[in-house]
């Protein structure tokens, strides 16, 4: 193995898996709030024996969420030193500005929200759980505009020593790529909040226990969970497909599985992508309808992979068309169930189709998958830029870290991430199991 | 120039605020299995820092965040040179926090006093390893005329231009950490508790107090011995004594407070030490960051890292606004969890 291999799969990992837990905090701080509004509002303690328990299974995220996310700020300089060198002077800036914005914010809250309720009396406890909720909200905007910099570079000049430095603060800011890369990523991160709690709720109906938790979860998530599933897909999942087609050519072709440039091109459902014939095994398709997604005309022409220098394309193209269409595909899923659910509880029959409780208790993995799928697309479709048009992944690494050195480090991080994982499964279902119903005021 | 010696002063600053507030939290640990003898106890000294240690640890990634902004090239070099000890670091930060967190989730002996060893053992590795850290930065490191190095863990362990992160001086430099704030956390445990917790945390800083005074007179002189020229700055600007003179005055104030049984004071006074220290050590250091110990002329200074003017006057304005938001909500944190925690009252 080669150091560029061993950097990329030592960040591809550890984001990954510090990525599980933010989403399912960044969505549940929102949950959490209406939860706690409405316990303080209708001064009913069903909702705040709610709020408590989601804020034990948001403390034991939170908590994997800190830890594991401190090696990412670090990464940048041990594995990518001569990328840090060349961005420092711009993605330093949104980099700098999440510790001092969001990181305060949220931890001390935190600590506040868990510890502190009764020092801070109910409508105290209810701010310290919305300035968790801008704090973790916030902390993800500077992370997308840092990405969203990498994926399409605004605001730079270069410097003398072919570094680039920032030019326009509110332009790196407002970047549209990170607008609407955050819309689509935070409403993510709501999904999955969601299909969490109402799978929670689901177990408990369907072992008879804590039926009115059950039922709350099952209601809150849902109708946060239609919201966020339809808001998905459009306008955020929309938009960013358009910005991809607009900016990220031989993405968008290799995403799509696209070989050649076509008018009136045709949305591909499934099939294989055969690197070898350059082309796409088994297609099932819908005609032109992929020229009207991207153009809104069904004879516009798309541009295919062969568009483009070969050494411009992305270099896993089956793994980004699978990423992309996984996503893609699940994503049609939930709105699917959302619709369902809703549907069975406006005929008052959700909370006895066993069948349907099942699909939900079943389906809380999935959002995850979706998520980590998109992200892949966003990335794996990066390459081989590392700043897409400005600087390749393979002269970003650090050029004195070794194989060898990148390698104990790797096999470290695989180590120490197996044990956090067994022990925090272990210890979120005990909480679950533990249940709602036995959780009272803190010190 | 005024950006240079401002970004100076601010991660000097930020990185202050880490060692006095993420190290009271490493010398509780320390000192955990020490003092706490029962888990009743120990789940007392880990409630003193409970609900405040995360924030005091994002000091350290908002300085980290800093020296990128406005020293990319520091950042790049330095992290990538320090690769192992860093991401050793990087897994004992994950350690100590979920030591912490996890502890009190299961009401089980055994499981608590995993988690306390793996508290303490982290915090007493980390504690060294900072100090190394900051030798390292004094001492210099092999840079290459591209501005990067690679530092193994040890070479021979004399201080020779190819070193390793640990030899003879930076370990010196790792034991001046131990100790000191091994008697800063014992100052903030004789502060937050009381009773018998409250009486071994004072037997534990009068005892460590001198640990920290010999070692701190073996620094100087071995920082002396192997850098001459970091009291060039203090002879060109007089001023600079005062650093030194606030770090001796913030020693002798611990020892007296100590004795006084005026924990307060006390815990502030190696506060000002640990402060003071770190402000002498930087004031002698500039405009160096990262000297060259191979060729002086690959040094990586102030001068030569810094960062595009545009961008740093940027981050001035909303560092300020940053660091008046970030004061207020460190006030309401400490000023809601202040007072004793009684080591019988059960639960956070």
């Amino acid at each position: 193995m080669d150091a560029l291999l061993i950097d990329r799969l030592q960040f591809v990992f550890t984001i990954s898996f510090h990525y599980l837990f933010p989403q399912l905090t960044m969505g549940l701080a929102l949950l959490i709030v209406i939860l706690k509004y409405l316990a303080v509002k209708k001064k009913n303690e069903h909702y705040n024996k709610a709020a408590r328990f989601w804020a034990k299974i948001f403390g034991i995220n939170f908590a994997m969420g800190v830890v594991t996310g401190i090696p990412m700020e670090f990464q940048f300089g041990t594995n990518w030193a001569r990328f840090s060198t060349f961005a420092g002077g711009v993605i330093g800036q949104t980099l700098a500005m999440e510790g001092m914005f969001a990181f305060f914010l949220e931890s001390s809250f935190l600590g506040l929200f868990l510890y502190g309720e009764k020092k801070l009396g109910q409508v105290g406890h209810l701010i310290s759980a919305i300035l968790i909720f801008v704090g973790s909200w916030l902390s993800g905007y500077f992370i997308i505009a840092t990405n969203a910099w990498m994926q399409h570079p605004v605001g730079y000049a270069f410097s003398p020593d072919g570094s680039v430095h920032l030019t326009s603060f509110w332009e790196l800011i407002l970047n549209p790529w990170a607008v609407s890369q955050y819309a689509h990523n935070m409403i993510g991160a709501v999904v999955t909040a969601t299909f969490v709690m109402m799978s929670v709720g689901a177990y408990y109906l369907l072992s008879k226990r804590d039926l009115e938790y059950g039922k709350t979860f099952i209601r809150t998530g849902m109708i946060a969970g239609l919201i966020s599933t339809i808001f998905l897909a459009f306008p955020t999942g929309d938009f960013e497909a358009k910005n991809v087609a607009t900016h990220q050519g031989p993405k968008f072709a290799a995403m799509e599985g696209l070989f050649e440039t076509k008018q009136g091109a045709e949305l591909v459902i499934i099939g294989q992508p055969d690197m070898e014939k350059l082309r796409l095994d088994n297609p099932l398709h819908v005609p032109n309808l992929l020229s009207f997604l991207t153009y809104n005309r069904w004879n516009a022409e798309v541009k295919g992979l062969d568009a483009f220098p070969r050494s411009d394309w992305p270099d896993n193209i089956p793994l980004l068309y699978y990423s992309y269409h996984i996503m893609v595909g699940l994503g049609t899923i939930f709105i699917s169930i959302m619709i369902l659910s809703i549907f069975l509880y406006w005929k008052k029959k959700l909370f006895e189709s066993r069948w349907v409780l099942w699909i939900l208790l079943l389906s809380f993995p999935f959002p995850y998958i979706a998520n980590t799928a998109g992200w892949m697309t966003s990335e794996i479709g990066r390459q081989p830029w590392l700043v897409y048009g400005l600087m390749r992944t393979d002269v970003g690494t650090s050029a004195t870290v070794s194989a060898g050195n990148g390698l104990f480090t790797l096999l470290g991080f695989l180590g120490i991430y197996f044990l956090l994982g067994v022990l925090f499964i272990l210890l979120v279902i005990r909480t679950i199991n533990n249940g709602p119903s036995s959780t009272t005021e803190t010190h | 120039m005024i950006m240079e010696i401002l970004w100076f002063c601010i991660i000097t600053f930020m990185l202050g605020m880490y060692v006095v507030l993420d190290g009271f939290d490493l010398g509780v640990g320390i000192l955990h299995r020490i003092i706490g003898r029962t888990e009743e106890e120990r789940t007392a000294l880990i409630k003193t820092i409970g609900p405040v240690w995360d924030g005091n640890e994002v000091w350290l990634l908002a300085a980290g965040g800093a020296l990128y902004l406005a020293f990319p090239k520091l950042y790049a070099s330095s992290f990538s040179g320090f690769y192992l000890p860093l991401i050793i670091v990087l897994w004992l930060l994950i350690l100590r926090g979920i030591g912490i967190e996890f502890r009190h989730l299961i009401q089980n002996p055994m499981w608590k006093s995993f988690w306390d060893s793996v508290f303490s053992i982290a915090s007493i590795l980390l504690a060294i390893f900072f100090g190394a850290a900051l030798g390292n930065v004094v001492r210099g490191v092999p840079l290459n005329q591209d501005g990067y190095f690679f530092e193994p863990l040890w070479t021979t362990f004399t201080v020779i231009p190819e070193s390793g992160i640990l030899d003879w001086f930076t370990v010196i430099m790792g034991l001046v950490a131990f100790f000191t704030l091994l008697s800063h956390g014992a100052n903030y445990i004789a502060m937050k508790t009381d009773g018998v917790l409250q009486t071994r945390a004072r037997t534990a800083a009068k005892l460590s107090w001198w640990g920290v005074l010999l070692l701190s007179i073996v620094a100087v002189v071995a920082t002396t011995a192997i850098r001459p020229d970091v009291w060039n700055n203090y002879s060109a600007y007089p001023i600079g004594y005062i650093f030194p003179l606030g770090g001796f005055i913030g020693l002798v104030g611990m020892f007296m407070y100590i004795i006084k049984g005026k924990d307060t004071k006390a815990f502030i006074s190696s506060s000002i030490f640990i402060l003071m220290m770190l402000c002498a050590t930087a004031f002698g250091h500039f405009p160096n960051l990262l000297i060259a110990s191979t060729n002086r002329s690959y040094s990586i200074t102030a001068y030569n890292a810094i960062s595009h003017e545009y961008g740093l006057s940027v981050g001035i304005i909303w560092w300020i606004i940053g660091i008046i938001l970030t004061s207020g909500y460190f006030i309401y944190l400490y000023r809601s969890f202040r007072g004793k925690i009684s080591s019988n009252q059960s639960g956070y």
